[in-house]
């Protein structure tokens, strides 16, 4: 990123929301703590992940990269700004002086901007006082860089000083994803297709602390191994910011074939999708989820109108998120592409929600109509729906991407 | 049952090309390019595959140059031959039913200024003769066609095509893309005009990543890729030692008793064909007989969707391929069958069966047998 980042030994966290949680903060720390050493599992180097008196420290013990950290960090939810850390010893005042204007010559060799000191003293022995230090440390600046000028109200840069048992300096701050660390809002389970939307979704309620499991509906021959291998694929970006998932992989061909058979062809994709739920929300009680989240967004398509969306949600006795249902295709695509998960989604295999639709499906399914022509699946489908279920694949992501 | 019916896209190598591959990894892995020793047994390994194969079209080992595959080749034959040429004129022509690695490689040298013929074929697949004729003029440097077309098995008569273009401009080049056709037809470029010819190691049951170019000797061509002036700086790159072995192996194989092989396939082919004809709403594009590749068949079935067909075999052990295997992640409309007239509700309803000296009668029974189970379900079920 900069030249001078060789200089950087550790990375103060700052979270914002979990901040402000009371007497469960210490949960949201611990799942912090565990995120972020998911997250830095596989980057170079290794690292103490700890925290200190509300703070959360990301420690180098080893040589590292600095770029490949600071892009792992930021898939972590919860953290707000990522701030590059300079550490050092406590020699005595003099020697803090020395060290700083060291770091600003480095960090800072645009040399022309306002700034402010800002100490926080958490070691209450050092014998000088926070503003005592402040002012010292901005006097010897101003000496040192004569371009440099103080503005305490809005300046350009705040140079953080924290006295601790070592001392930390740091000024950069990098923004983090927000939201809240996965783990600390319970879980919920994703009906995942190969499309654009469903990774959003997932995405966005992991975001706000909720771990995720995902359901794929697979039906061979008429959707392929691809077409699987993505939405696993696809898993696993997801679960860069998610944390590890199971992902249910349910055969719904003899499912869809059933339906096909009774039922009239235009309700087709509307009983499917009731199925669907069905099916989804049976795994999600099994395995502990309090909700399901979808990709649907209003009148994308013939199965997402209103009324469509009333009839799929009938089924279910959970609450189902459905976190992009107001967006415009082009704002979900937006954050596709900024998790990465655009270009996968966009590869062309056919899920099985087209494979027969038909020409003219309804748009307007009536409740009574649609639950008479289920009706006709009465003989079969509790033990069809029964099997899928317990046949299920359960893929552990990202470790059983093959 | 296993039956690997897609041997236009790949094959199973030899047993002895797996054996000179791994020995040219794990004994005689030196550089030919190196002065000692290691190299120089390594450079007999180049020269002994060059020979082989050079030995299979009557031609030189000096006029073999090794490529990392068909599309290599294609390009290099390509580009090198226009670029070479392109003071004596910048007209080139192709056929409508060429494979990706030329018909793309025409495509940018027309946006780099060339002009370019594209010479239609005829319902059996065949180049339209009278119109290449037609088309050959004195700024024509280079005619490219295809010998066996990958996806019908269509067979253009290469020999007849050398000669009339050299009638009408002895200095316009001739280059085939005998991917599909080497180790399958007897190839004497001499003797057929040739005066570049590509083909695959993969294709004929050597390793992937290796091909070569034949560049008849005296041929004005120049290179595509720079670097250390390996094979006479017509294309650098440390020689891919185990891959050009085992090109060679495998070339010298499959011209082995190279009639009975055919024989045996063109058998296996009309079994299948007639077992395809005796089921219901099956159809077979194109040339059937011996005026069609020994290992091509082409087979529509109506009311079934390819890709869903193909995912229902191979979930029974049987693999064959929807459209050629190299562009299937794109569900373009293949232009090779509209080329060649295959009625329009059946472009997305043909899969490509294609054979090899391994496929056997039972394979094609099988697949015969479980092609009749299916069918019926699938047609079914399909989109309204």
């Amino acid at each position: 990123m900069f030249a001078h980042d060789s200089i950087f030994r550790a990375f103060l966290i700052k979270y914002a929301e979990i901040g402000i949680k009371g007497k469960n903060r210490y949960l949201f720390e611990d799942a912090l703590l565990k995120q972020i050493r998911f997250a830095l599992r596989e980057v170079e180097g290794e690292f103490l992940v700890r925290k200190e008196s509300g703070r959360v420290y990301v420690e180098a013990k080893t040589e590292f990269d600095f770029d490949e950290v600071v892009e792992h960090l930021r898939y972590v939810f919860g953290i707000a700004g990522i701030c590059p850390m300079v550490q050092f010893d406590d020699n005595g005042y003099e020697d803090m002086k020395e060290k700083i204007i060291e770091y600003v010559r480095m960090v800072h060799p645009e040399g022309d901007f306002t700034f402010k000191v800002q100490t926080k003293r958490a070691n209450k022995k050092y014998p000088m006082e926070s503003n005592e230090i402040n002012a010292g440390l901005g006097e010897a600046l101003l000496e040192e860089f004569p371009a440099l000028r103080v503005d305490v109200h809005e300046p350009d840069v705040f140079f953080y000083v924290e006295v601790r048992e070592r001392i930390n300096v740091y000024s950069k701050i990098i923004p983090g994803p927000g939201g809240m660390p996965v783990g600390t809002s319970g879980k919920a389970t994703l009906l995942l297709s190969g499309g654009i939307d469903s990774p959003v979704a997932g995405w966005m309620v992991a975001k706000r602390g909720v771990k995720i499991d995902a359901v794929y509906f697979h039906a061979p021959p008429y959707t392929s191994e691809r077409a699987k291998e993505k939405v696993v694929d696809l898993a696993a970006l997801v679960s860069r910011y998610a944390g590890p998932m199971n992902l249910h992989i349910i055969n719904f061909t003899d499912i869809q074939l059933y339906i096909y058979d009774q039922c009239p062809h235009e309700e087709l994709t509307i009983i499917m999708r009731r199925y669907m739920m069905r099916i989804a929300e049976a795994i999600a009680e099994e395995t502990g989820s309090l909700g399901l989240i979808t990709g649907e967004s209003i009148g994308q398509v013939a199965s997402q109108t209103l009324p469509s969306l009333a009839c799929t949600n009938e089924v279910c006795h959970m609450p189902v998120f459905r976190p992009v249902i107001g967006f415009d295709k082009q704002d979900i695509v937006d954050i596709a592409q900024k998790i990465d998960t655009f270009e996968t989604s966009i590869q062309p295999f056919e899920d099985c929600c087209t494979i027969f639709v038909a020409k003219h499906p309804v748009t307007k399914p009536n409740l009574k109509i649609i639950r008479r022509s289920e009706e006709k699946l009465k003989e079969k489908i509790d033990e069809m729906v029964k099997t899928a279920i317990e046949s299920r694949e359960i893929l552990r992501i990202p470790e059983d991407r093959a | 049952m296993e039956a690997y019916l897609d041997n236009s896209a790949t094959t199973k190598a030899f047993e002895s090309v797996k054996d000179i591959v791994v020995k040219t990894m794990m004994e005689d892995y030196g550089n030919p390019s190196s002065l000692h020793r290691k190299g120089v047994e390594a450079e007999h390994y180049v020269k002994k595959a060059a020979e082989a194969v050079a030995k299979t079209l009557k031609a030189a080992p000096s006029e073999i140059i090794f490529t990392s595959g068909g599309t290599e080749s294609n390009n290099m034959a390509i580009i090198g031959a226009a670029r070479a040429n392109r003071r004596a004129g910048k007209h080139i022509i192709t056929s409508t039913i060429e494979h990706a690695s030329v018909y793309n490689v025409f495509g940018y040298l027309e946006e780099e200024g060339y002009r370019v013929t594209y010479i239609p074929v005829d319902e059996s697949g065949h180049l339209k003769l009278d119109q290449l004729e037609a088309a050959i003029d004195s700024g024509t440097t280079l005619v490219s066609v295809m010998y066996v077309n990958n996806e019908i098995g269509s067979v253009n008569p290469v020999g007849r095509i050398g000669e009339i273009i050299k009638k009408k401009n002895p200095r316009t080049l001739f280059h085939v893309d005998a991917i599909q056709a080497y180790g399958k037809y007897r190839i004497c470029p001499k003797r057929e005009s040739i005066d570049l010819l590509s083909a695959s190691g993969h294709k004929i049951h050597g390793p992937k990543g290796v091909g070569f170019l034949y560049v008849k000797s005296g041929t004005k061509i120049v290179p595509v890729v720079f670097g250390g002036g390996q094979q006479k700086g017509m294309r650098s790159g440390t020689h891919n030692v185990s891959g050009i072995a085992g090109m060679g192996e495998a070339a010298r194989e499959i011209y082995e008793n190279h009639e009975e092989k055919i024989r045996v396939m063109y058998e296996l082919k009309k079994q299948f064909v007639e077992l395809m004809e005796g089921l219901e709403g099956v159809s077979v594009n194109g040339l059937t007989g011996e005026d069609s590749a020994p290992h091509v068949v082409s087979v529509g079935f109506e009311g079934v969707k390819s890709e869903v067909l193909l995912h229902a075999l191979e979930d029974r052990g049987i693999y064959a391929s929807s459209g050629s295997a190299c562009s299937s992640n794109h569900p373009a409309v293949s232009g090779t069958l509209k080329g060649v007239g295959v009625r329009r509700e059946l472009l997305d309803s043909t899969l490509r069966f294609s054979f090899s000296v391994f496929t056997t009668k039972e394979e094609i029974q099988y697949c015969a047998q479980v092609l009749e189970e299916l069918l019926p379900v699938l047609r079914r079920y399909r989109r309204m």
